[in-house]
């Protein structure tokens, strides 16, 4: 049971992790309406961030920020094991700023089909491009 | 890193990421999505990742959903499925 | 098409799953990610730029190069927007109605005529008209100076407390964007028009790459910020904090402008006449 129960504690991060990319892609491939689908998209890019985020993390470590950093008092020696690892942070910032850069033109280009053919749901604009 | 409140907001963002893509009225998905958004700051946080919890914060729960309302209010709000 | 999408999902979710005993337990200080290139950084980063926080000078100084690329993927995000949904029409010269929030009066201007000077009061109604609301505009007043306060101390002080130039852009966009909220979409362009919101992504992406320029120039590598000691007159490490800060400022300029150039035109669907 104590085995059980630490597994289950050392791995649940990445169930949920893959739990949330199932979701998001059958949110992508099998809704019919444009805005659904562009929230599956979004649902991926954080599901991926925090896949990221939890493998730079550390039981009991400190926030990737030197406290006392900006005294000279001598420039004590800082231990790299007292600290998360800062890199997937680093990486998962711009992951954020690209997310929501594709949702902004995504949302464009919704808005523009939604102009041209007065619908969202796609069998219908299926539809409306074979009569045309 | 407390694991049972990284738990139960771990619960609580699978329920909300469902919920985002079977509500039938858009403009409540686009609320969802916030909250989805806010709990994924919270547990970014727990783990340790001040920078990337504010940025999601701001960006996500803040601006994002600014977005999606506004799309919303210029196409329709009611879908099929 | 869904029960066929479900077992593709399903399969997929399967393999995945049975991926995940190999991967290290979650917490685990001895991980791989933790061991190779990190310590190196943890352990430079003060000595290096002189800014404690460890994000920030990794993001704009030791791979600074990537974050000149995001800024500039932000800006083609901003112009991409506007290519696709933004529509000119003629200003047709029609009856115009003005009104004056305080005291309720109307003047109609007729084809051709133009509005009499000293009436900045007044605002334009027509068939789009938001009502006017007066709790949210006062509420509103008092809170969008404190948020753009806030977002000014974001960026100033990424040094040393989580924050940095992108969340500090984004805030700052954000008070904007309550503010054309609020009030409605033409009080927002006249305090920012679309013309300046474009030129300022632009010189936001023009000051990170001109930094870099202005290094090579000076003798060192592009984004080598130590080289910038002569110009500021302080010894190489400052030099590469004050750098730092100079990207930072350059990112939150394009990031603001960006997103309030995109909330212009998602919400008015490009016709820039009337917003949410």
């Amino acid at each position: 049971m104590e085995s059980l129960l630490a597994n289950f504690v050392a791995k649940y991060n990445y169930w949920v992790y893959i739990g949330l990319v199932m979701i998001g892609m059958y949110a992508m491939i099998a809704k019919r309406n444009l805005v659904k689908k562009i929230i599956g998209m979004n649902i991926v890019q954080t599901a991926v961030i925090l896949f990221y985020v939890s493998i730079g993390a550390k039981k009991g470590k400190t926030i990737p920020i030197i406290a006392h950093g900006h005294e000279d008092t001598g420039h004590h020696a800082v231990q790299a094991l007292d600290y998360i690892s800062p890199l997937p942070h680093v990486l998962m910032l711009t992951a954020i700023v690209v997310s929501v850069a594709t949702l902004g033109v995504a949302l464009a280009l919704a808005i523009k089909v939604y102009r041209q053919y007065g619908t969202l749901e796609e069998d219908e604009i299926a539809m409306r491009v074979k009569d045309q | 890193m407390i694991w049972p409140v990284d738990l139960i907001i771990m619960v609580l963002v699978m329920i909300c990421g469902i919920g985002a893509i079977m509500v039938r009225d858009l403009l409540g998905a686009a609320i969802l999505f916030g909250a989805y958004s806010f709990m994924m700051c919270l547990l970014w946080a727990i783990m340790g990742a001040v920078d990337v919890a504010f940025t999601e914060a701001s960006v996500g729960a803040g601006v994002s959903t600014v977005f999606f309302v506004a799309a919303v209010f210029r196409t329709s709000r009611r879908t099929k499925d | 098409m869904r029960t066929l999408a479900l077992v593709t999902i399903l399969l997929m979710g399967g393999l995945l799953f049975y991926g995940t005993p190999d991967f290290p337990s979650w917490g685990d200080p001895q991980s791989p990610a933790s061991l190779h290139v990190s310590p190196y950084y943890i352990e430079h980063a003060v000595e290096d730029t002189a800014v404690p926080n460890i994000v920030t000078a990794v993001l704009a100084d030791y791979r600074g190069y990537d974050t000149m690329f995001e800024t500039a993927v932000i800006f083609s995000a901003g112009i991409a927007c506007l290519f696709l949904l933004r529509v000119y029409r003629r200003k047709s010269a029609r009856t115009r109605l003005y009104r004056h929030n305080s005291t309720g009066i109307t003047l109609r201007i007729a084809k051709g005529g133009k509005l009499p000077e000293g009436s900045a009061e007044f605002e334009r109604i027509d068939s789009l008209w938001v009502p006017y609301d007066m709790i949210i505009r006062v509420t509103s007043r008092l809170v969008v100076p404190f948020v753009q306060l806030f977002a000014l101390y974001v960026i100033a002080h990424g040094h040393h407390s989580p924050g940095g130039g992108f969340q500090g852009g984004v805030i700052f966009g954000a008070a904007i964007i309550l503010y054309a909220i609020s009030n409605d979409l033409r009080s927002a362009f006249r305090r920012l028009s679309e013309k300046a919101a474009l030129l300022a992504s632009a010189a936001g992406v023009l000051l990170y790459v001109g930094t870099g320029l202005l290094c090579l120039f000076l003798g060192g590598n592009f984004l080598d910020y130590s080289k910038l000691a002569g110009i500021l007159h302080v010894d190489a490490i400052m030099a590469r904090s004050h750098g730092i800060l100079i990207v930072e400022i350059g990112v939150g300029l394009a990031v603001m402008a960006v997103m309030v150039s995109l909330y212009y035109n998602l919400s008015s669907a490009g016709r820039h006449d009337e917003g949410l």
